[in-house]
């Protein structure tokens, strides 16, 4: 019983791609292996033109440090540190001096609106601006490939629409983005959207005029709430 | 990954949960204090042992008188045999390895001054006995062959006599009255404090050999020349039983034993005794020592308890490190190090604690401590024995967790 089955597909750099599928589709194994925390058990998997699927356990850490970052459904944030230090987090795991880790970490905090906010714990913050620290932690080394697992799923509409505002945004930058949704709303903030059923891909469906997530927070926030 | 950073996070996940931490690092304070005090008690001991056997002088075998058994009706009626003076005499003579040979008569008696007496045992000796028993004066003189010659009424007080006796005044010069006979104190004793037996050495007091036995015990003319016992001190530790074997063979001779027939003395080797008392005492010292690391390594199990549990509650945390690119190497080091960390902080508290209580247990029951470097230093480095082998397993646990699972784990 295989996970996945003679799936190939092609994401370019820049693209923003939804990955849909019910639970057991395969679309875990999937995002599983483009972020390097495992290796398929067959076929190749080249990322920016480099194939990784047979690394060992340290080149693909060293792998996901460098290139790769990763938001969850349940933020996984460390509750006892700060924001500032939940995203100089995976620094630790570099050759960073600490000054130039604050830096940095100052910058992406700002980046997803949280100036001011470095200093409080996530349980003083709300799911929305935890998720934000979550994505701030996620660039913070600069990856070139933003992994999103259920990004909103933890969050009401209104907080998903602000959070997939920022999400835009870094597309709009020029990141990388691969999401994984179950929620067809969601998927349409996408420019393509992949369908996985029983480990095969069964849908790559193009968006024309994805969802503009900021004309979403001009609803009044009473509806949304 | 920097060390410095690894520190930083295993403080920061001991101090977020500080009661946990307290009650893991507190069976190590438990076991290296028990280790630390246990190897201090029992050093004490030794140590005073060591004391005994240098008090009572070093390299003493005493002779006494035994009783004639199968013997005793051979040689007739109206021969007491006993050591002589001359017996004493001869060893010190004709044996080899030998250095001193000291005859002593003693006998219980009430020492009177002005109208406070006290009792206490005295010994009549030679000046050979100072020599036997390494003993000084701290005021005063020693006795003389002059004294001995002259059957002198002259007196050397111990401690605890003199303090009896004289309280604060000096008594030198003074008259102490044993059997309505007068003495003249010419010395006082050093201190020797309390012998094997428990016995207070300095109370007594010495008198010339043949004062005591004239003037004092009264000695019939029949053995007039018979001694208590001698006091005989070898020249060298390592010729004691040499020593033995030719004191026994001189004395036989002297009292004309025939092969078949039993000594008609007893010797007693001291050091032998105290030896004895000393490789018990550190038998007992050692099992102390190895029941109370038992305990520290039951500290040890409680490291490891914590940690598994503590690596089963932070599986996300785990794998969140794994997936923003810590290496297997970095998870197991930074569970290692909080280990390492906690008994490393255990193991200084526990030493306090252990040096604290030693002292404590000296101040409550008098007993005698030795706290030393070479009791702490293998406590604390056995605690940090015990984080590093009790942390690995969790350590080593949590850094083969599979990340993804590990994301997952609710």
């Amino acid at each position: 019983m295989h996970a996945l089955r003679g799936v190939s597909v092609e994401i370019r750099a820049g693209e923003m791609v939804a990955v849909m599928g019910p639970s057991g589709s395969g679309k875990s194994t999937f995002m599983t292996i483009l972020g390097c925390l495992d290796t398929p058990t067959a076929g190749r998997y080249l990322l920016d033109g480099r194939d990784v699927s047979s690394l060992d356990d340290d080149a693909l850490s060293a792998i996901r440090h460098r290139r790769i970052g990763f938001v969850f459904q349940q933020f996984n944030l460390l509750p006892r540190i700060t924001a500032q230090a939940n995203v100089e987090m995976p620094l630790l795991y570099g050759d960073v001096p600490a000054r130039e880790r604050r830096e940095r970490a100052r910058r992406k905090l700002a980046m997803v609106g949280l100036e001011g906010w470095a200093q409080h714990r996530p349980g003083q913050l709300s799911g929305g601006q935890q998720q934000r620290v979550a994505i701030a932690r996620a660039l913070v080394n600069d990856p070139i490939l933003l992994l999103a697992d259920e990004p909103t799923g933890n969050l009401d509409t209104r907080t998903s629409a602000e959070i997939m505002a920022v999400v835009q945004e870094l597309h709009r930058a020029g990141l990388t983005i691969v999401l994984v949704t179950h929620e067809p709303d969601i998927a349409q903030f996408a420019q393509r959207v992949l369908s996985f059923r029983d480990g095969e891909l069964v849908g790559d469906e193009r968006i024309e005029h994805p969802r503009d997530a900021r004309a979403g927070l001009a609803v009044p926030a009473g509806r949304a709430a | 990954m920097k060390i410095g950073a690894t520190l930083q996070m295993a403080e920061a996940a001991l101090r977020s949960n500080r009661l946990r931490t307290a009650l893991t690092a507190l069976g190590v304070i438990i076991g290296v204090g028990a280790v630390v005090t246990m190897m201090a008690v029992g050093a004490g001991a030794q140590v005073r042992v060591a004391e005994q056997i240098r008090s009572l002088g070093s390299n003493l075998i005493i002779v006494m008188s035994g009783s004639i058994t199968s013997g005793g009706v051979r040689l007739g009626s109206g021969t007491l045999l006993t050591i002589t003076e001359d017996d004493a005499r001869a060893i010190q003579r004709d044996v080899p390895s030998v250095e001193v040979a000291a005859p002593t008569v003693r006998g219980g008696v009430q020492a009177v001054v002005g109208n406070s007496n006290w009792s206490t045992a005295m010994q009549g000796v030679t000046p050979e006995y100072f020599q036997a028993r390494d003993w000084g004066v701290t005021a005063g003189r020693l006795l003389t062959t002059e004294d001995v010659d002259a059957a002198g009424k002259v007196i050397l007080l111990g401690q605890t006599v003199a303090d009896n006796l004289f309280g604060g005044s000096d008594p030198l010069d003074q008259t102490v009255r044993i059997k309505t006979v007068p003495f003249t104190v010419v010395g006082v004793l050093a201190r020797k404090g309390q012998s094997a037996r428990g016995e207070d050495q300095d109370d007594t007091v010495i008198i010339p050999i043949s004062t005591a036995k004239k003037k004092v015990l009264g000695v019939s003319p029949a053995n007039a020349r018979s001694v208590g016992g001698i006091l005989v001190k070898a020249a060298d530790p390592a010729r004691m039983g040499e020593a033995e074997v030719q004191i026994r063979e001189l004395l036989r001779q002297r009292h004309h034993l025939q092969p078949n027939q039993d000594d008609d003395f007893a010797l007693r080797n001291l050091s032998e005794v105290l030896a004895s008392q000393e490789a018990s005492s550190r038998v007992l010292s050692l099992l102390l020592a190895a029941v109370a690391a038992v305990s520290l390594v039951v500290g040890g199990i409680g490291i490891m308890n914590i940690m598994l549990v503590s690596v089963t509650e932070r599986t996300r945390e785990i794998g969140l490190r794994r997936a923003v690119g810590a290496r297997r190497r970095d998870i197991l080091g930074q569970f290692l190090i909080e280990a390492v960390f906690v008994s490393l902080a255990g193991g200084l508290i526990g030493i306090a604690v252990g040096v604290a209580s030693s002292y404590v247990i000296a101040y409550f029951f008098q007993w005698s401590v030795l706290v030393s470097w070479s009791a702490i230093l293998p406590a604390f480095l056995f605690a940090a024995a015990v984080g590093i082998f009790f942390g690995y397993y969790p350590a080593r646990k949590a850094s083969r967790l599979n990340p993804i699972e590990a994301l997952r784990h609710e």
